[in-house]
């Protein structure tokens, strides 16, 4: 299986976009360093009333996780696209949409899986505890592969346009709609007392079906913009 | 074996090329001249499968490229006028890379032996390659041609920014690829001056 040329395409390429993401690290912090600071600044500015904090940490920690995800997005093919590796992986005798699933992989590794990491913390300072710091955990866990897969889709469509960052934002924020109503929905209804198994199920409904269709359409996207 | 047919292509209002027919069997190189903006670029792309045509076909071995797809990408190797590399590796790293995307392991070593073929020493090997020079890069991006075994060839301007050493290291690729009866596709601005197999001349209008 190891010498499979369709897992060595695919392991190489996770492999190599981790290594350069590596590289240029600093570009990963900053986003990391958004995420913090965005929901940092809300406990700030709305006061330390513990119960309104409590209210608001789902959606602010989500919405915040959502807008540092946008903030890579735009960057996950136009590099690829400019220095035209994109084209060779056009040519490969391996699918495309396969390497593209690759390529979300490696960006929710670099991007999307240290947010889940931060998010405890994040939550604690919310004041959020013991069950229900876990179910928020476990929403971006959930959740987060789900952002990039269909942030991709944004981002092969918007390859070569100018000012493609904003366009990227506009065409899959109304996307990511579903993911912040059962990602957020998950932690206020665990803090309230109900289950959260319902709304992860939904989000891992989600997560299985943006793993199979988003590649699939990113790849389509790409054939396109290269043409 | 290569066969277009009545191959047209345009861009916008501009026709690019019209009917457009040549074959390459085995052995044959295919030097595609014309002036900046003629469609050089296109037409190898449209071999490729990646630019689509107007009218026309492009077969392989008998079958349309459109229909044959990864039996045909299988069969290619592609350089285009951008050299695929990345900035923040290093050149054997960028081999290695490509090699994955194609489905294959390259080990170091290899890697190695393929930079010392198109005469990069050992000291750049390990320089991350923003760090080279536009020929250096070149020669990093044709490198992967060394230990390249699939028939049909199509290279861009593959002589763009080397020197006179690097052109003739090139030309002897060539010349062995096509005694080994490969095909090759190369746009170009010069003489190419290939003393083996046989040379067919396009030249695209302006």
């Amino acid at each position: 299986m190891k010498n499979s040329p369709l897992t060595a395409a695919m392991w190489g390429l996770l492999r190599r976009d981790l290594l350069l993401a590596w590289r240029r690290r600093s570009e990963l912090l900053t986003t990391l360093f958004f995420f913090v600071i965005v929901a940092g600044l809300f406990p700030l500015g709305i006061g330390p009333e513990p119960a309104t904090l409590r209210t608001i940490a789902p959606g602010v920690v989500w919405i915040a996780a959502l807008l540092s995800c946008l903030l890579s997005l735009h960057r996950l093919f136009a590099v690829d696209y400019q220095d035209g590796a994109l084209e060779q992986m056009l040519l490969a005798p391996q699918p495309l949409s396969l390497l593209v699933m690759s390529k979300v992989c490696a960006h929710w590794i670099a991007a999307g899986f240290p947010l889940v990491l931060l998010s405890p913390l994040l939550g604690l300072q919310f004041g959020l505890t013991g069950s229900t710091l876990w179910v928020l955990v476990c929403s971006l866990l959930l959740g987060t592969p789900v952002l990039s897969a269909l942030g991709s889709i944004g981002a092969a469509l918007t390859l070569g346009i100018r000012g493609s960052g904003l366009l990227v934002a506009l065409l899959t924020l109304p996307l990511f709609v579903p993911v912040l109503i059962f990602g957020a929905g998950a932690v206020v209804s665990s803090d309230a007392g109900l289950g959260a198994e319902a709304h992860l199920s939904l989000l891992g409904a989600c997560l299985v079906l943006a793993t199979v269709f988003a590649p699939w359409a990113t790849a389509a996207a790409l054939r396109i913009a290269l043409e | 074996m290569l066969d277009v047919r009545d191959l047209s292509c345009s861009r916008g209002d501009r026709t690019l090329f019209q009917a457009l027919s040549f074959t390459l069997p085995p052995g044959t190189l295919l030097s595609v001249t014309g002036e900046n903006g003629s469609g050089k670029t296109t037409l190898l792309r449209a071999l490729c499968g990646l630019s689509p045509v107007d009218r026309g076909s492009i077969s392989w071995q008998g079958r349309r490229i459109a229909d044959a797809q990864q039996g045909y990408r299988e069969q290619l190797a592609y350089l285009g006028h951008r050299n695929a590399l990345k900035d923040d590796l290093s050149p054997i790293e960028n081999l290695q890379a490509m090699a994955c995307i194609f489905g294959q392991n390259l080990d170091p070593g290899s890697a190695e032996s393929a930079l010392h073929a198109v005469g990069l020493g050992r000291s750049c090997h390990i320089l991350a390659t923003r760090l080279l020079s536009e020929g250096q890069k070149r020669r990093v991006a044709l490198a992967r041609f060394w230990s390249c075994e699939r028939p049909l060839w199509i290279l861009d301007e593959p002589f763009t920014a080397l020197d006179a050493n690097s052109s003739r290291l090139l030309r002897n690729r060539l010349e062995r690829h096509l005694t080994n009866r490969g095909i090759v596709v190369v746009a170009t601005h010069e003489e190419i001056g290939i003393g083996a197999g046989t040379v067919q001349q396009l030249r695209l209008p302006g």
